[in-house]
């Protein structure tokens, strides 16, 4: 599988990313590589193979249903950018 | 051109838990901004995931009663989009494998029929922050408190046909999750919320239509509204020779009208992939036995008991089943009243209804308890307070003036059941007005109507009507 310029820039879009339109072939060859590498596992037959959701053979483990954490505002807000009212401010999110 | 609406309603719920799906913070509605913000929901770095057990149990509830498979594995998956009110980058839901899948409901319709609607899953989530987006100098607010809440959004098949069939099935499954005690179903506050899918066909065509999404509608007759809307819009669309596009869109509750909300080049995608920091729910079949064995009665099952065991309507089970709370409270009234049911019910859903309407009072905080009005009706059933008088004693225990017995006692409400004393009152109404009598003697017999008036006058309603009618027909006629 090969991807094309475009695709490059929906991905870089979709992560929020700014990239140099120069480097765009050199993302979409490198990309390209990856999935081709990726794209061996196709070779395999996994006809009645369960997917396989977490590399660990074992399942969640449950805790119960009560509160254990506390109000801690001020410590986590003390890394924070900007802060008013309690609440964390951040670029305006609606034109 | 016959057009044909396609719905497909995905419902969010909240669950009722006491901490959040993935940490140990509060969910407590309407605390200060970011106080129940652990460090789990704010997505600090090195943080885990740990499932609540509560929300499995709740969701695996919702499953049952719904005809659902309960899987016994499940997988939570990363949705990836960016929002400054969801600072993971991603929402953990699930997608593959959703804990609850293929299930259905039936939902009684105005005309009274009844419609399968399928469930084609629920799957459990988190919910995000909120954004406020007034007053912060060209900024935008954040508050984490709802992040990390638990949802159940329950997706249904596009068998909905209608706007008015969207808002029966919304309120059968409002009310089931309310019933199973798993949401508080409050709309007001964004608990219980719905987005819906709608397209249109020709009539009799297969294949369906684009569809269009509206989101986040929070009140049933919104949902109605919205439907209707984006139906007549989609059909003017159509028949203009243009084409439904595919996006979504947003309900204008003050314009009554949908509107787009997002701009194609940001069409979503929201590369889906199993969250590595949680591993597959299991559930066994025992697990999901005593599950079973949990489950309350449900909505349809107490409609036909009351039905059988009451002796009500099928109208009047239906009203009174539609919320747990009415349905155990006019059970525990009817029980105090000595199991009369048929009154207990016309109380219910006439007087109390009223008064809790009026005064926009919830049937749990009640005024006048079950208790009260169990009481009350008794006093009905053995004579010693008419139907009539009942209304004043109930009134004045909704104002808080005790008990129906102490009501009674305190305002002298008992009826008059003593014969010789109604006779006595009824011959000085009759010496009183000698020329309404020679006009009912006369034919007028109207006037019987008269006469009761004055003897209830008389005895400010006290007297027993059932023995004044009675007596009064004796002396006039006999």
């Amino acid at each position: 599988m090969s991807l094309d310029a475009s695709d490059v820039e929906k991905i870089a879009h979709l992560a929020r990313l700014g990239i140099n339109v120069d480097d765009i072939p050199g993302y979409a060859r490198n990309l390209s590589d990856i999935l081709s590498f990726v794209e061996q596992l196709n070779s395999v037959d996994t006809t009645g193979v369960e997917p396989l959701a977490h590399p660990l053979e074992a399942t969640q483990r449950l805790r119960p249903d009560v509160v254990t954490e506390g109000n801690n505002r001020e410590h986590f807000q003390q890394v924070a950018p900007e802060t008013e009212s309690g609440l964390y401010l951040v670029p305006q999110v609606i034109e | 051109m016959a057009w044909e609406t396609v719905i497909g309603l995905e419902i969010h719920s909240q669950l009722a838990t006491n901490s959040k799906i993935f940490s140990g913070a509060s969910t407590t509605y309407g605390a200060e901004p970011n106080t129940q913000a652990c460090a789990v929901d704010l997505g600090l770095p090195g943080v885990l995931p740990v499932l609540n057990e509560e929300v499995v149990r709740m969701a695996a509830m919702f499953g049952l009663a719904t005809h659902s498979t309960v899987a016994p594995r499940s997988v939570f998956a990363r949705k990836n989009y960016f929002y400054p009110d969801l600072p993971k980058g991603y929402q953990i839901s699930q997608f593959e494998l959703p804990i609850v899948h293929d299930g259905y409901l039936d939902v009684e319709l105005e005309d009274g029929s009844s419609k399968r609607i399928g469930i084609t899953r629920a799957h459990l989530e988190e919910d995000a922050g909120k954004s406020l987006h007034e007053n912060f100098m060209g900024k935008t607010g954040i508050d984490l408190n709802r992040a990390g809440t638990p949802l159940l959004e329950i997706v249904s098949e596009p068998d909905i046909r209608s706007a008015k069939e969207a808002v029966a099935y919304m309120k059968k499954i409002h009310s089931l999750v309310r019933y199973l005690g798993i949401s508080d179903g409050n709309m007001q506050e964004g608990s219980f919320r719905c987005d819906a899918n709608v397209s249109i066909r020709p009539l009799g065509q297969e294949a369906f239509g684009t569809r269009a999404e509206i989101k986040n509608i929070n009140s049933f007759r919104f949902v109605e509204q919205a439907i209707n809307y984006e139906v007549e819009r989609q059909i003017m669309v159509l028949e203009g020779g243009g084409e439904v596009v595919q996006e979504t869109r947003l309900f204008d509750a003050d314009r009554h009208e949908t509107r787009s909300m997002r701009s194609k080049e940001e069409a979503n995608d929201y590369r889906y992939f199993p969250d590595p920091d949680l591993l597959p729910v299991e559930l066994d079949e025992a697990y999901i036995a005593a599950v079973r064995e949990s489950l309350p009665e449900m909505p349809d099952a107490k409609k036909a008991r009351f039905v059988s065991e009451h002796g009500l309507s099928e109208y009047d089970a239906g009203i009174l089943t539609a919320t747990r709370e009415m349905a155990d409270y006019f059970e525990a009234a009817a029980q105090v009243a000595g199991a009369a049911g048929k009154l207990t019910a016309n109380w219910v859903i006439g007087e109390l209804s009223a008064a809790l309407n009026r005064d926009d009072c919830d049937i749990s905080n009640s005024p006048v308890s079950a208790d009260m009005l169990g009481g009350m009706l008794l006093r009905i059933e053995d004579g010693t307070i008419s139907g009539k008088i009942a209304k004043q004693v109930f009134e004045a225990m909704w104002q808080g003036e005790g008990s129906a017995d102490e009501v009674i006692d305190k305002q002298g409400l008992r009826q008059i059941s003593d014969a010789a004393a109604i006779e006595g009152i009824i011959s000085d109404v009759l010496d009183n007005n000698p020329k309404q009598i020679e006009q009912y003697r006369g034919g007028q017999v109207k006037l019987f109507g008269f006469f009761v008036g004055q003897v209830m006058k008389a005895t400010q309603g006290k007297a027993n009507p059932k023995q004044v009618n009675e007596l009064l027909r004796k002396l006039l006629d006999g």
